[in-house]
């Protein structure tokens, strides 16, 4: 029995890393594509250039694709909840069910009711007044992450609620303290210019590709200039709300924030950076490393000094605070070398596509324009397409795995979280067919999205029917 | 029970029958993309009906899933974990669903598209009737112990009740499906679409008889509440009889609305028959009532506040936006 819960909880984190992992692709792409796309479709308007238009359209191929993907599987999270994490749903109810149901009611209607009409209305509606379809698909598309920012930033740091003393559950006693969660604020910024920086990037990417091909020569140059411009911006302003994000986890998260730099024991007066470390995570020490000195206490605090607190000491800090609840063998040192390694993964990724941009500015510059002579910064930035997916993945895997052993940090474990009634059987045959159906919906999707880029602007496509002039809601429908 | 309670019981009922009135059709018209339609250009006039609406559609199923979740987070716990199977094989259902309105219209081989097509048919077949079988086998009473926890072997989710109400939510989606066809699109596929909604009415009568006998049997609505079950289950015949008419009397309109409104008043008779409980255990003590699985007062205050706020302009441009569309879609030749 012992061995078969275990399994059980394994399979259920498994489930819940592949699945939102996997939704996490898409989600962030979207979001930014949405901006990227009306930002396209701004200029059509002002410019009154109809290459920016079939930009808009050309791009918005790509984001309908992964916004399809993006929407199917955010239909597996929120029933996941339930499905294989029921006693954290009755544990965390009578929080995390709101910013749901208000991101189902504000986000979800509005970007799916206007992404349908701006889908099918190109020649039905003026210019400027189309291009409000798309900025209202992508503040529905915002409004969605602040809402499930809300839920997870409460999982991070829970704020406005108390434990009721009959249940043992959580209540909410104050909406707008979950609301104005300090973790929100910062978290959300760094999220949205993540996004941006993702669409941005394919974008470019794409591009690229296309440029390597030789065809449609202008278009995917112009798309490209914009995409450069957008990753420049993006590429700096996700540095910039990480490292916000940074100094909140420092104060609310030390453990995870000790795990990312892989500090053990606590640093002195001025503490020194960690490039790359091997660790004994047995023992709970660093093994070897490469170290500058001075530059953690510049990335915590700003300053040449300033000691960082260690895992070591932060593990017992811990245990002296949760030890009457939640017992002496509780392990609060979070998976190191994960965390560690996924934030150099990320904060590097960023470096490189913030570097990218700038190469590829310089060579596509009005009077200097020779990008397309530099067959290799095309190869460069065309297998740059990939990589924020796996920058985005890093980040969500230091926030969440950061959090561990916690699922409500300080509140419950993960362990107390999963389902009673789920059985080991059951989640392999879920994540089997979940991992089947992922590979599948990810092959077709990079494989369609090539051939767009193959096929280039000027094809029509086939897509759905136009419509006819006449009436069903008019008279004779309802009765002769 | 409070009156917010009772309040948000019946909001989540509302949401469910939004959800099975519109999204009720778009499983329709995908299943008519095998027996109505002919060709690849019959089925891209179908799929062309509900392109701009599925999603939005199916974002009720999600607000419904959201709202019980914050209004009664022991029910939301109960039943997702209770029903892990079926709501696994939905999800897988409209997963494929959802992606193949976009993947078929990017396939470019003829593979390809048959593969997207089939997997619009079967996925707009398959979850509602395993959304029916849910709903149809947790009124019979579930293998539950004190804390919700639901044991459920093979046979309470599967046996006749469910199957017989999986199949008849099925229809009544196909039927619902064909009559927004028949508003939707004109020439050869409105002339099909009304030839076979005919037939289907006859097979739904049958079914509808089957299913109040199966009912008596198998739940204790009748004995908790009988004179309300019955009059709903007169009101569902009455609407299908209704919808029938306006079928064979080229009301398309009427048609429409009543065979939406047959299946939103199946969900009437389920939520009428649950209350006052959310779930139904085999050991009444157990069984999982409106009063305890809610969320505490301050929550349904502040959620009721939201809704106030936020479903007015949700229903607004809901219903703009088919508006929008209100025009049919060009029938291929």
């Amino acid at each position: 029995m012992a061995l078969m819960s275990i399994g059980v909880l394994s399979l259920a984190r498994w489930q819940f890393a592949m699945t939102t992992v996997f939704h996490f692709f898409f989600v962030p792409f979207s979001i930014g594509m949405a901006f990227v796309v009306a930002i396209m479709e701004t200029m059509y308007v002002v410019k009154k250039d109809e290459t920016y238009k079939k930009m808009a359209q050309f791009w918005g191929k790509i984001f309908l694709l992964s916004f399809a993907v993006g929407v199917v599987t955010g239909i597996i999270q929120e029933f996941q909840f339930g499905m294989n994490w029921s006693n954290y749903s009755r544990f965390m109810g009578d929080i995390f069910g709101a910013p749901l149901a208000i991101e189902a009611l504000l986000a979800f209607f509005m970007e799916s009711v206007f992404i349908g009409v701006w889908m099918f209305t190109w020649n039905r509606f003026k210019p400027a007044v189309h291009v409000w379809f798309i900025w209202l698909t992508m503040i529905g598309s915002m409004c969605s992450a602040i809402w499930i920012l809300a839920a997870n930033s409460f999982m991070q740091h829970p704020t406005g609620f108390a434990i009721n003393q009959a249940t043992g559950r959580v209540k909410m006693t104050s909406f707008g303290a979950i609301i104005a969660n300090p973790q929100l604020w910062k978290v959300f910024p760094h999220v949205i210019t993540g996004a941006i920086l993702t669409a941005a990037t394919v974008v470019v990417g794409i591009a690229a590709f296309g440029l390597l091909r030789k065809h449609n020569h202008d278009f995917f140059k112009k798309s490209m200039r914009i995409g450069l411009w957008v990753s420049l911006f993006a590429a700096v302003a996700v540095i910039v709300a990480g490292d916000f994000q940074t100094q909140q986890i420092i104060k609310d998260q030390p453990m995870k924030f000790a795990a990312t730099e892989g500090v053990y024991k606590d640093t002195g007066k001025s503490a020194p950076w960690t490039v790359i470390a091997s660790f004994d995570t047995d023992k709970h020490e660093t093994k070897s490393s490469i170290e500058i000195p001075k530059v953690l206490s510049l990335l915590a605090y700003h300053k040449t000094t300033g000691s960082v607190q260690g895992m070591n000491s932060l593990n017992q800090e811990l245990h002296a605070k949760y030890d009457k609840k939640f017992g002496a063998d509780m392990n609060y040192y979070v998976p190191v070398k994960t965390v560690f390694w996924s934030f150099r993964v990320m904060a590097g990724g960023a470096a490189l596509l913030l570097l990218t941009s700038i190469l590829g500015l310089i060579f596509t510059r009005k009077n200097k324009n020779t990008i397309e002579n530099k067959r290799w910064l095309l190869w460069v930035l065309g297998i740059c397409t990939y990589t924020p997916f796996v920058f985005n993945s890093a980040g969500w895997l230091i926030t969440e795995l950061g959090r561990y052993p916690w699922l409500v940090y300080g509140l419950q474990t993960i362990a107390d979280g999963v389902s009673p009634t789920t059985t080991a059987g059951q989640l392999w045959f879920t994540n089997i067919v979940y991992f089947l159906m992922f590979s599948l919906m990810g092959a077709v999707m990079v494989f369609y999205s090539r051939k767009i880029m193959i096929k280039g602007p000027d094809d029509d496509g086939a897509g759905y029917g136009a419509t006819a002039n006449n009436d069903p809601f008019s008279k004779e429908a309802f009765g002769r | 029970m409070s009156a917010l309670q009772l309040l948000w019981f019946i909001l989540i009922a509302v949401l469910f029958i939004g959800f099975f009135f519109l999204e009720g059709f778009d499983f329709g018209v995908g299943m008519a993309t095998r027996v109505l339609a002919k060709n690849d250009d019959d089925r891209e006039s179908l799929i062309a009906t509900i392109g701009p609406h599925w999603d939005g559609n199916e974002v009720w199923l999600i607000t419904a899933g959201g709202a019980m979740f914050a209004s009664f987070p022991l029910w939301y716990a109960s039943l997702f974990s209770g029903y892990y199977i079926l709501l696994f094989l939905t999800l897988c259902a409209l997963i494929f669903r959802g992606v193949s309105f976009e993947f078929s219209a990017n396939a470019e081989t003829a593979g390809g598209r048959r593969f997207w097509y089939w997997a619009l048919c079967i996925g707009s077949t398959v979850a509602p009737f395993l959304l029916g079988m849910m709903f149809t086998s947790l009124i019979q009473g579930l293998p539950m112990d004190k804390n919700g926890d639901i044991f459920a072997g093979l046979w309470d989710n599967v046996n006749l009740l469910s199957i017989v109400g999986g199949v008849a939510v099925t229809l009544l989606c196909l039927i619902h499906g064909l009559n927004f066809i028949r508003l939707k699109i004109d020439g050869n596929l409105r002339d099909r679409a009304r030839n076979l909604v005919e037939k289907l009415y006859w097979v739904l009568f049958a079914g509808e008889v089957v299913f109040a006998i199966l009912l008596f049997i198998f739940t204790d609505f009748f004995k908790e509440r009988p004179i309300s079950t019955l009059l709903l289950l007169v009101l569902i015949v009455a609407l299908s009889a209704i919808s029938m008419y306006c079928a064979y009397a080229d009301h398309e309109g009427w048609g429409f609305i009543t065979s939406g409104l047959t299946l939103g008043s199946i969900v009437i008779l389920l939520f009428n028959g649950l209350f006052p409980r959310v779930l139904i255990a085999d050991n009444p003590a157990h069984s999982l009532l409106i009063k305890d699985a809610s969320a505490s007062p301050y929550t349904l205050k502040i959620m009721t506040i939201v809704a106030c706020i936020l479903l007015p302009i949700m229903l607004a441009y809901f219903i703009w936006s088919f508006f929008i569309f209100k025009r049919r879609v060009k029938a291929s030749a």
